[in-house]
């Protein structure tokens, strides 16, 4: 186990340096020189060079990659040249709205796909089974942007039940917060939900199979009480896993999302970063979600090999 | 049925995009300011946008973007990923099969949406860079599908006896194992090209696809944005030729696989 460890603890430590080179790179490659896009058209060559220096974009590169490096393992983002702040802080900020984003999309998307799964699992080939996966079909072709419109079209147009767009903060309380949230969330619920519908179906059909679950039902129990006490524990390893990803998916892939709602999310802070050449913040901010992908991959992967030792080799 | 229906659908959209090469309604750029945001009517199937401009006719060119983007992102994903598949199969447990494969998790890692941005922002916005954005993702699923299906492949009997027959692993990869890993790769391919269609549809929406005056699906939705209040079902149809498209080739896909390994038809 030591040995497997820490050979899974250096592949983590490669995985995480190249990704950063990567990153770095391409952001370097970025056509627009910030500074220059910040002066406008009638600076001189002497106040943007000194504007560049006062950024960190002098020197030689791979100094300043060592720099930004640096700082990122001691919690120093940069500092965004637009905003003039620290880029931790604006991380923060926009987490208020992100993260409650991410779990309100991800508690609407359990609450629809684990029943879903389940029934579809327990009724396998017959009609409500066939329902629940035409439905899904349906569910992962529909783009979410364009389901987002069609709740606003319907529930803030029409019924004016819920808000177009905009996020009013946290300040007013929860509700005011909340109802702000709830559109961008079902949109995004919606696709996640039937991808978990299916993983939920096959995980639960797969161990429906297993003989364990035969003694189960051998011994007495309703197949009811066999898929609940029995069944469902071990479906739910796919299923966690596909649930910790689509986390980590989530919290910058409502992009598009945030875009058609207007709100202050991690998403359109780093959209906003490459529209207005505020490379620091995307270089960070990409590195930021790309480190928590590779760090949940790394701990699936140990949980998993410390539950099975066959895939300790 | 699910084929059949897949199929079917797919292939309407694809002749929508065929046809609007020689005819479409109206001409798709010509614009009429007077018959602006006309709702759908004899004249103009699915009515007018708000440069009085054919629906129909975008739509079926818009078709076209959609399908040219997403063929070519395949293309790319599998014309690079295929051969690092077979490779990292011929060649297991060496350390080429490992910086395949962890080079493959590592793209995985990206939020492609993110990085598809900072693509199209870095060389420009248009279709050939979206298509790019969307391509480079494709690449490690194919190098993993095509990996894993000839893994099993080299451990057959026939591989064995090729092997004795003195022959390179290149060579028995392209005569031996690629026509076997074939099916996967089609059924692969209907999966990522339905995706594709999505991702463009995403990237256009945010104003990175495709540019005016060339339609395409995503930036109609985002053009009838700003018109939900007044006009909504400019917002249905491209959508819903989205959503038509995509469940087709799903379909399509799920039933190629289930034709191609009936064992899987059991397990499903």
């Amino acid at each position: 186990m030591p040995r497997y460890l820490l050979s899974r603890l250096g592949s983590l430590v490669l995985s995480l340096v190249v990704a950063s080179v990567v990153i770095f790179v391409v952001v370097q490659v970025i056509p627009g020189d910030p500074a220059t896009f910040m002066m406008g058209l009638n600076a001189t060559p002497d106040t943007v060079e000194a504007l560049r220096h006062s950024l960190g974009l002098t020197g030689p590169l791979p100094l300043r990659y060592l720099h930004w490096v640096g700082g990122m393992l001691t919690g120093d983002l940069g500092t965004s040249y637009t905003y003039r702040v620290p880029v931790a802080g604006l991380v923060l900020q926009r987490l208020q709205v992100s993260l409650p984003l991410t779990v309100y999309a991800m508690v609407l998307s359990s609450l629809l796909a684990f029943p879903a799964g389940m029934l579809a699992a327990a009724r396998r080939g017959r009609g409500a089974d066939l329902a629940v996966m035409g439905a899904t079909q349906l569910g992962v072709a529909v783009p979410n942007f364009w389901f987002a419109m069609l709740l606003v079209i319907v529930f803030a147009l029409r019924l004016r039940w819920l808000p177009a767009g905009g996020f009013p903060g946290w300040g007013g309380g929860l509700w005011p917060g909340l109802r702000g949230l709830t559109l961008p969330a079902v949109a995004l619920a919606l696709p996640q939900a039937a991808i978990l519908t299916r993983v939920m179906r096959s995980a639960l059909i797969e161990t429906l199979s297993q003989d364990f679950i035969r003694t189960a039902r051998a011994k007495g129990l309703s197949q009811g009480q066999a898929v609940r006490r029995h069944g469902l524990r071990n479906a739910l390893i796919p299923v966690l896993t596909i649930l910790g990803l689509q986390f980590s998916f989530l919290l910058a892939g409502a992009i598009i999302i945030e875009n058609v709602f207007y709100l202050p999310g991690l998403g359109r802070l780093i959209f906003q970063g490459i529209t207005q050449r505020d490379l620091i913040v995307v270089q960070s901010v990409v590195m930021l979600l790309v480190a928590a992908v590779i760090v949940v991959n790394f701990a699936v992967e140990l949980a998993y090999a410390l539950v099975d030792p066959r895939l300790r080799r | 049925m699910g084929l059949w229906l897949g199929a079917v659908l797919a292939g309407i959209f694809v002749a929508m995009a065929l046809l609007s090469f020689v005819w479409t309604p109206f001409p798709y750029a010509a614009m009429d300011i007077a018959q602006k945001l006309r709702p759908p009517s004899a004249a103009h199937w699915l009515g007018t946008d708000q440069f009085g401009r054919d629906v129909a006719a975008q739509l079926m060119v818009g078709a076209r973007t959609s399908i040219a983007v997403a063929i070519v992102a395949v293309g790319i994903g599998m014309g690079a990923g295929v051969p690092l598949g077979l490779w990292a199969a011929a060649t297991r447990g060496s350390w080429i099969d490992e910086v395949i494969q962890r080079g493959g998790d590592l793209v995985f890692a990206f939020p492609s949406l993110v990085i598809a941005i900072l693509i199209t922002s870095v060389f420009g916005p248009s279709a050939v860079n979206a298509i790019l954005a969307i391509g480079i993702f494709n690449i490690p699923v194919f190098a993993r599908v095509t990996r894993g299906g000839a893994i099993s492949l080299w451990t057959l009997d026939y591989i064995r006896a090729a092997r004795l027959a003195g022959k390179r692993g290149a060579r028995i990869s392209v005569e031996h194992i690629l026509p076997n890993v074939a099916n996967l790769l089609i059924v692969q391919g209907t999966i990522q090209f339905s995706l594709g269609i999505l991702a463009e549809a995403g990237l256009s929406y945010v104003g990175l696809g495709a540019q005016p005056p060339t339609p395409s699906w995503g930036r109609m939705l985002a053009d009838s944005h700003t018109l939900m209040g007044l006009a909504p079902q400019l917002a249905l149809f491209p959508g819903l030729a989205i959503v038509l498209t995509v469940l087709g080739l799903n379909l399509l896909g799920d039933g190629l696989r289930d034709l191609m390994d009936p064992r899987l038809r059991r397990q499903a």
